[in-house]
Order: structure tokens, then C-alpha cells, then sequence
């Protein structure tokens, strides 16, 4: 495949960036869209040009780390994968792609396709977690019964691997997709139940102190999910939250 | 309860209540509305009972007032609240492919709606406050009719109307169903809550077209 390639390219965080045009040959269709990059690196270092810095590491959509923005979708046209699951075959011959990074505010572009997405590390910090005595008598999980739809739930919301996707194609840069999984996947369990007031409360906060949008449920971020996680999480949140707030 | 209206989820939730009650009142314009079309006499009654009871007067109307302002401004702030939060824009962006138009330009809806707005209290609201409060004309239970065919001879205003109710239809198609996800309401409602927007959000400014229609071709 012969494909055109306009990525955007940005020194560091203080200097402005712009899209630059790239022609790459001999890309096969069985390719992942990550080692079509590869490719396109190696040749920028035999050129003693700089190499397109970008996220990556499992390379299997289970990490969260890849990111990108792939003519004008996050993660590219295919649905419930992440950029590294993505293949060239999707694309045809003599195609222009535009790679972008992840947009948002609060997503600051480190170099090239790479962004800062230690907000969501912040809002994690900030409640994500139970507090288990780990002494020697712990509880064996599998002894408290746990209803199958809220397992199933729980499980469905803990699914999401934080990459981001959901922030990149809200129109709002709206981060509640993440943190409503985050907060449902606990608030379900009833080992979420002791800290639940706090964790809502302080998750919220903290994203709201990350400067990331409102959600106006468009509904994008569902689709973009890699992992599916639904609009649900986000109501669930919301209720999490009104409860919470009038406990407190 | 003070701090969840300041977070991010206590404004949507704001806006949500706000949007919920603009629906209610809307429904209830429409109800009365919908009798000009058979019975002159029953929209007359009608209308001089909401024009000349106090507690409509002096309480819902300020209320309703206040919802729409509160409404408008919250929509304008959370807008640039959002806008302030993308920073960049991309180079090329697929909207279509993930969410509906009318999910993404709520605001274009909006303002469209606003500006209606400000033509329907040109058209009746200030002529009525000014027939009651500045005036002080005398009570005429009769002239709520005339009043209203008369305002759709113009074809200008009932194509304007008719305008500003399809994206009246678009802004309530996504607006219903968002508000009361903004309110935390449970999936296991989801299928019940899109039935009847679709049957709100096309019922009534449907309906309300229908008026505007039939009043300049049968007057």
C-alpha cells in the first residue's frame, strides 16, 4: 500500500505544532496502524530526521497507552478497538490518513502524538481505590454474595483501560465516561460501599479541577470507547453523586 | 446539597430540572393552544383564566420567566465552560459518526429557539402586559382568539414559526432524554424515556405548526 500521511508534529509543550505531509510505501494490509509508524520512523531515522514520537506499549488493547486521533476518530474508523488493534486494511491504497493527537485541555500535547493523561492518575488518586485490612484475616471476596447484574456491571465498568478516547471525541472534552465507570465499578460492589460517599465526591472534584468539560450525553464517547463502557456509568455517577451530596 | 450545585454534574443537574420544567409548561401552552382549532369559546375561557388568575399571574409567570432566563444563560455558560475546556481544534474531525447533529449543535437550536422567543413575546406577551398592566384596558374575555388568528395571517411569521418548531423537535429530541440522564435516571427506564420523547418531541411542535397552519389558511 502507498499511503499519504499528514501527522501532526509539535516540538514540546511550549512551541506551536502543524500537520506534516509524509508518503510511505510498501505498507502492508495485515499491518497494525502502529507498526505502519514503525515503518515510517525507521525511515525518518535513516533520513537523520526526528522519528514521530507516539504512546504505545502492550500493543494487545489491553494498556491504554495508544492513543491517536486517525482521520478525525479517536483510535481510527474501526469500533471497540484501540489504535494498536487497528489495521492497515481498513485504509486503501492511496489514501491520505490525518493522525492527531488526543484534544483536550486538559490532555497538554507532550511532543508530537503524545499527551499528558496523567489527569486521569490525579482523579484516580483522588478516590479511586477500597481500603482493604490486609492483616492475615482478610475476608475471601468470593464469600459475600454479590447480585449477577451488578457483578456483571461492576465487571463491565472496570473494563475501562483510561485511554482517553472518550475525552478525545467528546465535543466537550468531557472526562465522565471515565470517571463514571471508575465510580461505578466500586459503587456496585459492596466492598465500594464504605468509602463510596468520598470517592464520588472527591473523584468529581478532581475532575472538575483537571479543567475537563460537562457531559452533554451525545453519546460519542460510548462509541469511541475501545471497551464499550456505557452512558449508564455516567447517570450512575450522577445519582452516586446527588446521594452523596445530601448524605454529607 | 451547596456544593452539588456548583460541581460539573450539579449544573447539568440544574439545567436538566429547568429543561424538565420548560417541558411541562410547554405542554400545557400546547393543550390550550390545540382548542383554538375547534372551539373558540373553550380557548377563550382558557386563556382569560391564565391571563387574569393571580397565582398564574404572580407566581408561575415569574417562575416560568425565571426558568427560561435561568435556562438560556446556564445553556450560554456551560457552552463556553465546554468550549474553554477543547482548547484545539483537529484538523479533521468525524462528529456524524459517533453522535447525532442535533446532540452536537444543541447551542444553534438554542439560539434559534431564543430568537423565536423574542418574536412570540413581541407578538403577545408585551401586547398583553401592555393591554393589562400599562393600559389598564377594560376585560374582554373574547379577545384572546382574535388576537391569535390574527398574528398568522403574515405567511412570513407562520413560515418563521414553523422554522423555529422543527428545531424545536431537534433540540427536545436530544434535550428529554439528556436531561434526565443528567438526572441519574436508572437504564432500566431508557426504553420508556425514548418512546415518549419521540412522542413529545415531535408531538408537540408538530402540533404547534398545525396551529399556526391552520389559522392562515382558514383565516
Amino acid at each position: 500500500m502507498k499511503l499519504k500521511l499528514k501527522i501532526w508534529r509539535q516540538k514540546n509543550s511550549e512551541t506551536r505544532g502543524s500537520i506534516v505531509e509524509y508518503e510511505i510505501n510498501n505498507i502492508s494490509p495485515d499491518m497494525s496502524f502502529l507498526e505502519m509508524l514503525d515503518v515510517l520512523n525507521a525511515e525518518l531515522i535513516l533520513k537523520d530526521e526526528d522519528p514521530v514520537s507516539f504512546d504505545h506499549d502492550c500493543r494487545e488493547g489491553i494498556c491504554g497507552s495508544c492513543s491517536l486521533f486517525i482521520n478525525g476518530q479517536a483510535h481510527g474508523p474501526d469500533r471497540r478497538i484501540t489504535t494498536c488493534q487497528l489495521h492497515m486494511r481498513k485504509f486503501k491504497d492511496g489514501d491520505t490518513i490525518f493522525i492527531e493527537p488526543f484534544r483536550a485541555k486538559a490532555f497538554p500535547v507532550i511532543k508530537d502524538l503524545v499527551v499528558d493523561r496523567s489527569a486521569f492518575d490525579r482523579i484516580q488518586h483522588s478516590g479511586g481505590y477500597i481500603s482493604v485490612n490486609t492483616s492475615g484475616n482478610t475476608q475471601d471476596a468470593n464469600s459475600i454474595p454479590i447480585n449477577k447484574d451488578d457483578a456483571d456491571d461492576a465487571f463491565d465498568a472496570a473494563t475501562c483501560i483510561g485511554c482517553g478516547a472518550c475525552v478525545a471525541t467528546c465535543k466537550n472534552s468531557s472526562a465522565m465516561l471515565f470517571v463514571g465507570a471508575k465510580v461505578s465499578q466500586y459503587s456496585l460492589l459492596p466492598q465500594g460501599q464504605t468509602e463510596a460517599s468520598r470517592r464520588v465526591i472527591n473523584m468529581v472534584n478532581q475532575m472538575d479541577l483537571e479543567g475537563f468539560g460537562n457531559c452533554s450525553n451525545t453519546g460519542a464517547c460510548e462509541v469511541e470507547c475501545p471497551k464499550g463502557i456505557s452512558l449508564d456509568n455516567i447517570a450512575r455517577m450522577n445519582r452516586e453523586l446527588m446521594k452523596a451530596s445530601i448524605k454529607k | 446539597m451547596k456544593n452539588f450545585l456548583f460541581t460539573s454534574i450539579g449544573k447539568k443537574f440544574a439545567m436538566a430540572i429547568s429543561a424538565i420544567f420548560l417541558m411541562i409548561f410547554l405542554l400545557q401552552h400546547f393543550l390550550i393552544n390545540i382548542t383554538s382549532v375547534f372551539s373558540p369559546d373553550i380557548f377563550n375561557m382558557l386563556s382569560h383564566f391564565m391571563g387574569t388568575n393571580p397565582l398564574v399571574q404572580f407566581a408561575l409567570q415569574p417562575i416560568l420567566i425565571f426558568g427560561v432566563i435561568f435556562h438560556f444563560i446556564m445553556g450560554f455558560y456551560l457552552e463556553i465552560q465546554n468550549r474553554s475546556a477543547t482548547k484545539y481544534e483537529y484538523h479533521k474531525e468525524k462528529g456524524g459518526a459517533n453522535s447525532t447533529w442535533m446532540s452536537r449543535n444543541m447551542i444553534w437550536s438554542g439560539l434559534v429557539i431564543l430568537s423565536f422567543l423574542v418574536l412570540h413575546f413581541i407578538d403577545f406577551w408585551i401586547p398583553e402586559m401592555n393591554y393589562k398592566y400599562v393600559e389598564f384596558l377594560p376585560d374582554d374575555p373574547n379577545r384572546y382568539y382574535h388576537e391569535l388568528v390574527e398574528k398568522f395571517e403574515m405567511p412570513w411569521r407562520v413560515i418563521f414559526y414553523c422554522v423555529s418548531f422543527v428545531l424545536l423537535a431537534m433540540h427536545l429530541l436530544h434535550g428529554f432524554s439528556s436531561a434526565l440522564k443528567s438526572m441519574g435516571t436508572n437504564k432500566s427506564y431508557a426504553s420508556s424515556i425514548k418512546t415518549f420523547s419521540y412522542i413529545y418531541s415531535i408531538g408537540v411542535p408538530l402540533g404547534f405548526c398545525f396551529i399556526a397552519i391552520f389559522h392562515h389558511l382558514t383565516h
